[in-house]
């Protein structure tokens, strides 16, 4: 990456393969590109020059969804990636080959681009049988592992890759196992949610290009600069809660005001992402603003945080000033106290109210 | 001499698909359909709170998002008795259209088109040409000489940037590639304008679910209140929004979307239009009711089956009817407590575990024994296609106007006769079709709400939701189509949790190995006859396998965790 970043005609020649011989590779390129001869040289100088950051972009046990969040991304958008910035070498979901020629593809990245090229992964692990997800007859498993390797850094995509998400709820029959745990001693980003916001993605991207370094990471892996802020704190009807205006049904009157969802089961105040202030879809809504509450789809676990549509008994007392390094993984167990000392900041109505139900059982179902 | 080819990854599909095809003389003589991934959605559902269904089953696939929480949340809507009020089945309608468009678009452009499209050919193109040749195509207004020759040079100098990226190891310059250097410019403009219009539709989505993929359903509506005097609220500024997209997206598959589609069928249909066909029976269970959901002669797409390619005649299907749709399981990884051999209703189904395929890293599978995590299903022990293709068949043959009348003028067009419909561009074919009337009535539905709401806000039916409102034991049945065909989700609640939850999805139909009998599926049924020219840039196959618009993270959900549990749905 940047401007130290080797070309392929510097990597070819540190591994000792001669110009003679580097062209002769330009023109078994510009052959397969159906170029005329007159091609080669442009192909010989693009090779000297400048390359594209090259990306490997696996896909697991997963639904497809981050893909398809990333191809959303309107800034940049997804060509104005692909065409100028990135190289997307591998991702079998918008790759022209198959079959044997797909798997050159990512071959010829991981020989070519060794230690350069970034390993992105949609979906989890399965670790119960490695048979539960297999891609040319070779396992999900030792494909990661054998990607891994070379691998600059290593972008895990959405909950599948980061916590292994719904395959991963109880009893995670398949053993549904994130990056991180199949892979030590790399550090790997976990760009969360299910899927993670568009602009997000590409922001990651973004940050790697323009910056050369990896984001800084929370203790759960995830990048600072997109997950560090509740969506209860970023919340345009954070004002709704604070004074105690709360939906009580779908539809109700208070629905139809914009009330607050807490009482509907939103997660948003023990829920790290960045969908209060860049929403989804450029900017056009995110789910508290469509009248659902927040399910918490970038935190570990969440499915079984569940029912959805239950009051969350307990939310952490944490301002906007907490980080989730500081709350950290004991998200969504800190006490009920906790929660009325933090109605009290905020207005004694609210307090009230809360406590008539923190006698609740906690809406923790497995 | 016969000789076996392996295509795995099958790419450009949703999840993991594996083809092994046995060539002879240059001809398809057998071939085997494998999905190779699994993750046990059901069992992961069992003894959960029916309402939150819709979320999980929703992250089956990230694709064809929305379509399964719709049919989750109308699996327990009939369980526990509930109808939703007009308008939140409106917004349905509207958010299962755009769906439809999104999907047939990006399947058409990212994920088909490499199929028929030589992007290394574009280069050669005159651009002055193709602007003569898109303006003959259509009114579409991004057709100037100097638009083509930038995107021209956009792609040469990616092209010399030797960084091939997803282009990269393609089938370029295969002789099966049959356009013009201008045909295939115009083509690759297209693709990149599909890209940004795609991402610009979904927005439909955000408005009414809050996020897209995967935007949030409600049982007994939908969560998103409209209140023409609440800024907080989805209201007339948010609305002109929608209605802005809406017309976006059917004047980009009105001027761009239909006239490629014309363009490659009538450069493709000598060979394309008479193979592929594969099974002659096809299932609809058809949907976007005008009315509410239980009123299926209001649906704009008829419920029905065409058998053996008799359009005259449309049969019943009753998803409840124990003797209509079972699955198998002969060769499937899967065991069933009375054999091998039996067939059972998704309310009866089991499913355990029994991996008896290769220890990876495997060369071939053993095709003569289990080869798939999909189970085979059948309706009156006969193989179905489900999809595009499907329904508007079914309809044409219910007579429905403007199907019939939209495939009559198409096929006039391209002067081919009705069986060319029985094809791989058959299939592609009806998917741009469907994508043209669902412009209108994603419109219609739209134009309907607005009248609605003149007396009527109501987007949620409170009486149900609580479980204290529910019979003790329960079950439903939801019926959608999603833009690959039939789904049909069943749902067993009792003492207010799900006992049980079982998916018969379109790519299950599709993909699914043969039955015991060895009677073929769609998949490699449709491969069967097909000439492919060098079986190592097996080019062809993914012509037809991409026709069916393939989307396995569906079609494999089914497994559970010791491979021990039984679903037993005999309760009832």
């Amino acid at each position: 990456m940047g401007t130290k970043k080797k070309t392929v005609y510097d990597d070819c020649i540190s591994k000792g393969v001669s110009r003679r011989d580097f062209l002769k590779f330009c023109t078994t390129m510009g052959a397969l590109l159906g170029l005329e001869a007159s091609g080669v040289a442009q192909v010989v100088k693009a090779l000297e020059k400048k390359s594209r950051l090259p990306i490997i972009w696996l896909h697991l046990q997963e639904c497809t969804c981050c893909s398809e969040s990333f191809i959303r991304t309107s800034h940049p958008i997804l060509a104005d990636l692909i065409f100028d910035q990135i190289s997307l070498d591998y991702t079998e979901t918008l790759m022209a080959p198959a079959g044997f020629q797909a798997e050159k593809s990512m071959h010829d990245t991981m020989q070519q681009y060794k230690g350069e090229y970034i390993l992105m992964i949609e979906g989890s692990i399965p670790l119960e049988n490695e048979a539960y997800c297999c891609i040319g007859g070779r396992s999900a498993k030792q494909i990661l592992e054998e990607a891994a390797e070379g691998a600059k850094a290593i972008v895990a995509w959405g909950n599948c890759a980061s916590s292994g998400c719904v395959q991963a709820a109880y009893p995670n029959p398949t053993k549904a196992t994130p990056v991180h745990r199949v892979i030590k001693g790399k550090t790997v980003m976990n760009v969360q949610g299910c899927p993670p916001i568009a602009e997000v993605m590409a922001g990651i991207i973004v940050h790697l290009l323009t910056f050369n370094r990896i984001p800084q990471l929370d203790r759960l892996g995830r990048p600072k600069v997109f997950y560090s802020r509740r969506v209860h704190d970023t919340c345009y009807r954070r004002a709704n809660f604070d004074a105690g205006l709360f939906v009580e049904s779908f539809d109700d009157e208070n629905a139809k005001r914009g009330y607050c969802l807490y009482k509907m089961g939103c997660k948003g105040p023990s829920t790290y992402n960045a969908c209060g202030i860049i929403k989804w879809n450029e900017g056009t809504s995110f789910p508290i603003q469509s009248g659902h509450p927040c399910i918490g789809c970038s935190e570990d676990g969440f499915w079984d945080r569940t029912p959805f549509y239950k009051r969350q008994a307990t939310i952490n007392a944490f301002g906007v000033e907490a980080t989730a390094d500081e709350i950290g993984l004991a998200l969504g167990v800190a006490t009920t106290g906790a929660l009325a000392a933090h109605a009290v900041a905020t207005n004694i109505r609210k307090r009230r109210l809360i406590n008539n139900e923190s006698s609740e059982e906690e809406g923790t179902d497995h | 001499m016969t000789k076996r080819i392996v295509v795995d990854p099958i790419t450009r599909i949703e999840g993991h698909l594996r083809i092994e095809a046995e060539i002879e003389n240059g001809i398809i003589k057998d071939a085997f359909s494998s999905g190779t991934m699994v993750r046990g959605i059901e069992t992961i559902v069992r003894d959960r709170d029916p309402r939150d269904v819709w979320a999980f089953v929703g992250r089956i696939c990230g694709v064809c998002t929305s379509t399964h929480s719709l049919c989750s949340v109308r699996a327990v809507e009939d369980a526990i008795d509930t109808v939703v009020p007009p308008n939140a089945e409106m917004v349905r309608n509207i958010m299962a259209n755009v769906l439809f468009m999104h999907d047939h678009v990006v399947h058409f452009y990212h994920l088909h088109a490499f199929d028929w499209v030589d992007v290394v050919s574009a280069l050669k193109a005159d651009p002055a040409a193709a602007s003569v040749a898109a303006a003959k195509l259509s009114d579409w207004p991004k057709s100037s000489t100097g638009y083509f020759k930038a995107i021209q040079d956009r792609v040469g100098k990616f092209v010399d940037s030797g960084q091939l990226g997803i282009f990269a190891n393609g089938y370029w310059g295969h002789p099966a590639y049959k356009l013009t250097p201008e045909q295939n410019l115009i083509a690759v403009a297209h693709y990149l304008e599909a890209l940004e219009w795609q991402k610009e539709i979904v927005k439909v989505h955000a408005v009414f679910g809050g996020k897209n993929p995967h935007p949030n359903y409600v049982v007994g509506g939908m969560p998103c209140s409209i209140n023409l005097e609440e800024p907080n609220a989805i209201n007339a500024e948010r609305l002109a929004f929608v209605k802005k997209k809406l017309i976006e997206a059917k004047t980009f598959i009105d001027q761009v979307y239909v006239p490629d589609l014309l363009m490659i069928a009538d450069v493709y249909k000598d060979d394309w239009a008479k193979i592929g066909g594969g099974v002659s029976n096809y299932l609809a269970f058809g949907d976007f009711p005008i009315g509410n959901y239980g009123e299926t002669e209001t649906y704009k797409m008829p419920r029905g089956i065409i058998l053996d390619r008799d359009l005259s005649k449309v049969h019943p299907v009753d998803a409840n009817s124990p003797e209509e749709i079972k699955e198998y399981i002969y060769h499937s990884w899967y065991k069933y407590s009375k054999g091998n051999s039996e067939g059972l209703h998704p309310f009866e189904g089991e499913t355990e575990l029994n991996y008896t395929g290769p220890k990876p890293p495997y060369d071939f599978l053993d095709i003569n024994d289990k080869y798939s995590w999909i189970k085979t299903p059948r309706w009156k022990e006969q193989p179905m296609e489900v999809g595009p293709l499907a329904r508007m068949l079914v309809a044409y043959a219910a007579g429905k106007q403007p199907q019939k009348d939209l495939i009559d003028s198409v096929l006039k067009e391209l002067n081919l006769p009705a069986d060319a419909l029985f094809s791989t561009l058959g299939r592609t074919a009806a998917r741009g079709l469907e994508s043209k009337l669902c412009a209108d009535w994603a419109l219609e539905f739209f134009d309907r709400l607005m009248d609605n709401l003149q007396g009527d806000s109501r987007m949620f039916e409170p009486e149900k939701w609580k479980e204290t409102q529910w019979p003790d034991k329960c079950q439903g049945v939801g019926l959608t189509e999603a833009p690959r065909g039939a789904l049909a989700h069943f749902a067993v609640i009792e003492k207010s949790r799900i006992k049980n939850y079982q998916m018969v999805v379109p790519t299950t139909w599709n993909a699914s190995p043969r039955d015991e009998k060895g009677v073929l599926s769609a998949y490699e049924s449709a491969l069967i006859g097909t000439p492919v020219h060098d079986a190592n840039i097996p080019l062809e196959i993914l012509r037809t396998i991409h026709s069916f618009d393939p989307c396995l993270a569906c079609a494999v959900h089914l497994y559970d965790e010791s491979g021990k549990y039984v679903h037993a749905l005999d309760t009832f």
